[in-house]
């Protein structure tokens, strides 16, 4: 699975994009956050206070509840402020 | 999404062109201020879902208002104060749709467009956070 950072979600993972083989129990994006939470370090910053991100699966929004597959493009970064 | 600059003028003749059913062209184009300080932005996107999320809200737009043309540009990068972030153009027959489908838009790049603001002053950079201005001023196309 492909997953991408934005903004500082980026700059405390230090990259913007890493390819995940997901375990078997990780079915949801939930799942995925409590996964990538518990790698500790940037990742535990980031995903510790999930209500601070937003996330898209195959570049659509998508509530944390969406399940997931090998072959989505899943991605994490803050409310957006453009414009 | 560019990072070079836009010229508003030449937009709005491309967004006319040889039409001769446009009534109203209504313009709206952001800036950096320079508040507090600042001495520049710099933006980032999603490439590929930030041009999507503006296509389907500039459909909506369509489905909504009898708007006849329409031109989106925002720039990605670093920009210093006084330099020109984006350009919302709408064309319409007569101008209440033209302004509210603008106003529209506005809203919506600022609310789902998955674009974000870091900004400068002096040593290092702060990421923006959400206004709930913003928020509200999306929501109000909802509730109408």
């Amino acid at each position: 699975m492909t997953i991408l950072y934005f903004a500082w979600v980026r700059q405390k993972i230090g990259t913007g994009e890493e390819c995940v083989s997901l375990p078997a129990h990780v079915m949801t994006i939930a799942q995925l956050i409590e996964y990538l939470r518990a790698r500790g370090g940037g990742y535990a910053d980031v995903f510790g206070d999930p209500d601070r991100l937003r996330a898209a699966v195959n570049q659509e929004y998508a509530p944390f509840e969406t399940i997931i597959a090998d072959s989505d493009e899943i991605a994490f970064f803050p409310p957006v402020t453009g414009g | 999404m560019q990072t070079d600059d836009f010229d508003v003028s030449a937009e709005c003749d491309a967004l006319v062109g040889a039409r001769t059913d446009v009534g109203a062209v209504v313009t709206f184009t952001g800036c950096v201020r320079a508040d507090d300080g600042l001495t520049a932005l710099t933006l980032e996107h999603y490439p590929g879902m930030t041009e999507r999320e503006i296509a389907k809200h500039v459909a909506e737009a369509e489905s909504r208002w009898p708007i006849l043309a329409t031109t989106v540009i925002h720039r990605v990068g670093r920009l210093v104060p006084s330099a020109r972030i984006v350009l919302v153009a709408v064309a319409s027959a007569h101008r209440e749709a033209a302004f509210r489908a603008g106003e529209f838009l506005m809203d919506y790049l600022k609310t789902r467009a998955p674009l974000w603001k870091q900004e400068e002053r002096g040593s290092g950079g702060t990421w923006v956070e959400v206004r709930k201005s913003d928020a509200n001023a999306a929501l109000r196309w909802r509730q109408s």
